[in-house]
């Protein structure tokens, strides 16, 4: 290896990948990959293209804003490499067409997500398929890059990752401490309560009911009465939430022994009793009726999103915003999401999770800052996008001339460890008990849905109300159970596997969960003609399982959880981050003393054993014995 | 908090949304006011440009007067690959009808001539300066004009060979504030020239400094002795240079085994630069100079060195401050 590149020329060409994310990582490594010399690959992106992407995602322009991000990249590097040949996909990498047979027809598979989710997905889909996966993940000054080969370095899922961040129910709706916490009940509770969906159960009145009110008195408070001035609806809202909420609260004084006491606060208080003058104002609104271009800010004059509102600024802001809703945009009103491209969505959570933090007595946030909370942004620059995409195509190199001795992992720092600003760290092995993915050899034209759940998924996985599910559709499901579906579920254990609705034949991957246990596994079906009766009694043979698989911690009672609320929600500020936090993760899961030290600890774990390796690659064994001499010379 | 008191556009806030959540507004304002002046456009400066000119620089100013050839695309995607859109342009051209299309807020420009040529007045209109694939010489006499300037010009200089790469910042007398828990701290650097920390004797050097750092000297060396431009060396070059090294081994007191001989055979083979490492090179240097511009945050002091073959970026203190440690 002596010229590290000339030699791996004829890898390189010969190499089919696939790149999964086209975006901040992605755009830099389809140019980099093309200016390698991989001359065929395939990149699948569902997303397209945004304003808030042109900073770092350098092959778009303000033009192709709303096109297909994985076709505008491969338009773009064909411009400069004409001679390769690249396929896009504007998909879904979940989408049943990208399957295990899919992902055989590639030497490398290389990552540059955003989620967890589909992380995962594509993890077990290169390890059904054997094909070797690299990983990335960057959020602000901090990436990393590891490479995960079947048999040979530990799979994505090896480690547990860290679950989103969620917050216990009586933190949002009563005790916030945070400003992420009045963010969460701004966006998720009274956004929701408000504008959204009526039928969704809401915490919001969690406290209200919990007093002597009537329950469908306090209900009826949210909902705007026929003809009800929209002034009036505005205040009343405001004064039920910030006020008599808060009031209610108060009553109970074991909450507030140890904590700060809130302070009602009643528009009265905050705004003149005059209705505010802002009709004047309006029609400046009208020339973009009715789009996502409405906004409480501009009708009230406010320019400056770096500002911090005063409690009458925002207390203006609340009310305007919640008119504008009802009267720009009350076809939506019923069944609005908050969005953070939506700018009188984020007003109206700005301004509400304000006023709340004031009442609190929670440092305010200017509106920049509080769409980033609300909206799980990550903090994003083209620098280490371009740096962890270099060192991407470095670690498919060494994958595909099999170079295993070489592989790293490597994090990309913004405070130097021992003087490495980038810092490689052999892989670790593969994690014998992890659960991903199993893999079931059985006769799927003979054996019924019933031999699997009895001698697999009770037996085998220990589960006690299983949920069975291929891709989308639901198998069978134990436990609680709607009658009409009790009779469904019954009649699929009766059938044999390949005739079921969904037919489980070779190559399905079935999803198995038990939400009790809060265990979920995958299983690569294999189809078998003909099974050992002595040695193989079940007719199904199981591999890669090899211990019962301890269920996930972090399971305090959440809001997500508890509640009705559901996870994906009411999980703040991590939708789009726990890859990023994997910088941590990967290292902090293994038990190393302390976080802000990670990069010290990794490497004390590993550079040992590492520096040997490399010593060795580089003459450098005689070196040591030298570099002694040479310090006693200088001593 | 504010620098001039001047905001930015809508437009600017919705553009640059993601990277003013890592680096404040502040530095965002100071960026757009900043002039940074390239020299020597290949792959890794083209790296560069592509971050700074995306980051929203004010203005950019490329100096290239080679012509565009083959080998020059090779690691450079601001080149059209089309020979009857690249014939007889600079390269300097080329690259900078390609970056302007990156960012509508950034100036770009080019300007001819020889590095050496222009004088210290020149240098006046620029914050930050970095020049690639130069000789030693041009080294020296750039960085010495950046001084003679009353205000503060950062000086860097960046190469590539094989899968390695070496960045050297001269950031002059450096105060800049950094997060510290909850507090902002003023700190303050000085920072040696390129002939000054080039100047310290090897065996005054920590034990465990780099090799590319020396091997990069003994090929610079070679180059300059031989009257080459910068990168024109060969596998046919290799007996002269491991006897050069021989020679500043000796002179320097260095066990040799510090430059070994593997690595200055790759450096003499591999003189076309590696993407990857453009790229990782290119980032770091990006980054590095958003600092130098915005005062935020460590900057490196005063080498970085990477190497794909172990995989390290690597800062080292090469300045009389730090020596015999």
């Amino acid at each position: 290896m002596a010229s590290s590149h000339s030699h791996s020329i004829a890898d390189i060409k010969g190499a089919k990948v696939l790149m999964v994310g086209a975006g901040g990582i992605g755009c830099e490594l389809l140019k980099t990959l093309a200016l390698s010399g991989f001359r065929d690959i395939h990149i699948i992106d569902m997303d397209t293209i945004e304003v808030s992407n042109l900073n770092r995602q350098f092959l778009f322009r303000q033009s192709h804003v709303g096109q297909s991000k994985a076709k505008v990249a491969r338009d773009a590097v064909l411009k400069f490499r004409p001679d390769i040949s690249i396929t896009s996909y504007h998909a879904n990498v979940k989408d049943p067409d990208f399957n295990v047979d899919f992902f055989k027809q590639f030497s490398v598979v290389l990552n540059g997500l955003d989620n967890l989710d589909a992380r995962r997905h594509v993890n077990r889909l290169c390890l059904a398929a054997d094909v070797p996966l690299v990983e990335s993940g960057t959020t602000g000054f901090l990436g990393q890059v590891t490479v995960h080969v079947k048999g040979k370095t530990e799979c994505y899922e090896c480690q547990p990752k860290p679950a989103p961040k969620t917050y216990p129910v009586c933190t949002i709706t009563s005790t916030p401490s945070k400003f992420v916490h009045c963010i969460v009940w701004a966006k998720d509770l009274l956004f929701a309560k408000l504008l959204g969906d009526k039928n969704q159960e809401n915490d919001l009145n969690v406290r209200s009911s919990d007093a002597a009110s009537s329950s469908e008195n306090v209900d009826d408070v949210f909902e705007r009465r026929k003809d009800e001035d929209i002034e009036q609806y505005g205040r009343k809202i405001f004064d039920h939430v910030f006020g008599y909420n808060i009031e209610l609260a108060l009553s109970n004084e074991e909450t507030w022994k140890n904590r700060y006491r809130p302070k009602p606060i009643y528009s009265k208080d905050v705004l003149s009793e005059e209705l505010a003058p802002q009709n004047g104002n309006v029609d400046e609104n009208h020339a973009s009726d009715g789009g996502l271009s409405v906004s409480a800010m501009a009708s009230l004059g406010m320019k400056n999103p770096q500002d911090i509102w005063s409690v009458n600024e925002s207390s203006r802001i609340f009310l305007e915003a919640l008119r504008l809703f009802f009267t720009k945009r009350e076809k939506e009103v019923g069944n609005l999401c908050f969005d953070k491209d939506d700018q009188l969505a984020v007003e109206f959570v700005t301004a509400a999770a304000n006023i709340r933090a004031a009442s609190f007595g929670i440092p305010l946030h200017n509106l920049f800052e509080a769409k980033g909370i609300a909206g799980n942004i990550v903090h994003a620059v083209a620098t280490t996008n371009a740096v962890i995409a270099g060192l991407i195509v470095i670690e498919a190199i060494k994958v595909l001339r099999n170079d295993i001795k070489s592989y790293r992992m490597t994090y990309c720092l913004e405070h130097p460890s021992r003087n490495m600003l980038l810092m490689p760290v052999e892989p670790f092995e593969p994690n014998k008990s992890c659960y991903t993915p199993l893999s079931l050899e059985i006769n799927t034209n003979r054996s019924k849905l019933k031999d699997l759940v009895e001698k697999i998924v009770k037996a085998k996985l220990g589960m006690s109300l299983p949920l069975i599910m291929n891709a989308s559709s639901l198998l069978y499901e134990a436990g609680d159970v709607e009658d009409d579906m009790v009779a469904i579920y019954e009649a699929n254990l009766e059938k044999v596997l390949a005739e079921l609705p969904s037919p489980v034949t070779g190559g399905t991957m079935l999803t198995i969960e038990d939400y009790q246990q809060e265990l979920k596994c995958n299983i690569n079906i294999n189809h078998r003609e003909e099974f050992d009766e002595e040695k193989e009694p079940d007719g199904m043979v199981l591999s890669g399982w090899t211990q019962p698989v301890s269920a996930p911690e972090n399971k305090d009672k959440s809001i997500g959880n508890g509640a009705s609320t559901s996870d994906a929600t009411i999980a703040a500020a991590e939708s789009e981050k726990d890859d990023d936090i994997g910088i941590v993760s990967p290292l902090k899961k293994r038990k190393l003393p302390d976080d802000s030290d990670i990069s010290k600890a990794a490497a004390e774990t590993k550079n040992h054993k590492q520096l040997q390796v490399i010593d060795d690659e580089d003459d450098l064994v005689v070196l040591e014995g030298n570099l002694d001499g040479f310090k006693k010379r200088r001593l | 908090m504010d620098v001039d008191g001047e905001e930015l556009t809508a437009q600017e806030t919705a553009l640059y949304d993601r990277q003013i959540r890592v680096w404040g507004a502040d530095a965002q304002r100071r960026l757009s006011k900043a002039h940074v002046l390239v020299y020597g456009m290949k792959g890794t400066v083209a790296e560069f440009c592509k971050n700074i000119v995306l980051a929203g620089v004010g203005s950019l100013t490329l100096i290239d007067d080679r012509v565009a050839t083959e080998e020059a695309f090779s690691s450079n995607f601001l080149i059209p690959s089309d020979e009857n859109v690249y014939g007889g342009k600079t390269l300097a051209q080329l690259c900078c009808d390609s970056l302007k299309d990156f960012n509508p807020m950034v100036r770009v420009s080019v300007e001819k001539g020889d590095i050496s040529s222009f004088d210290v007045e020149f240098f006046n209109k620029f914050d930050v300066v970095v020049v690639s694939c130069c000789s030693l010489s041009a080294k020296k006499l750039v960085n010495e004009k950046c001084r003679k300037l009353s205000k503060r010009v950062a000086f860097y200089t960046v190469d590539c060979r094989d899968s390695c790469g070496e960045i050297f910042a001269d950031l002059q007398d450096y105060k800049y504030s950094k997060k510290k828990l909850d507090e902002t701290i003023e700190c303050h650097l000085q920072y040696p020239t390129f002939v000054e920390a080039i100047s310290i004797p090897w065996k005054a050097l920590h034990r465990r400094m780099s090799k590319l750092y020396f091997a990069m000297r003994v090929i610079e060396k070679y180059e300059e002795s031989e009257g080459r431009s910068a990168g024109e060396v060969s596998i046919a070059d290799l007996p002269g240079v491991l006897k050069l090294k021989k020679e500043l081994c000796t002179a320097q007191s260095l066990n040799e085994s510090h430059v070994p001989d593997t690595l200055l055979e790759r450096l003499v083979t591999n003189t076309t630069e590696f993407p990857p490492v453009c790229a990782i090179i290119g980032g770091i240097l990006g980054q590095e100079v958003i600092k130098a511009i915005s005062g935020k945050g460590d900057p490196l002091k005063n080498f970085f060195f990477f190497d794909a073959f172990d995989g390290k970026g690597i800062i080292e203190d090469i300045s009389d401050s730090n020596a015999g440690r």
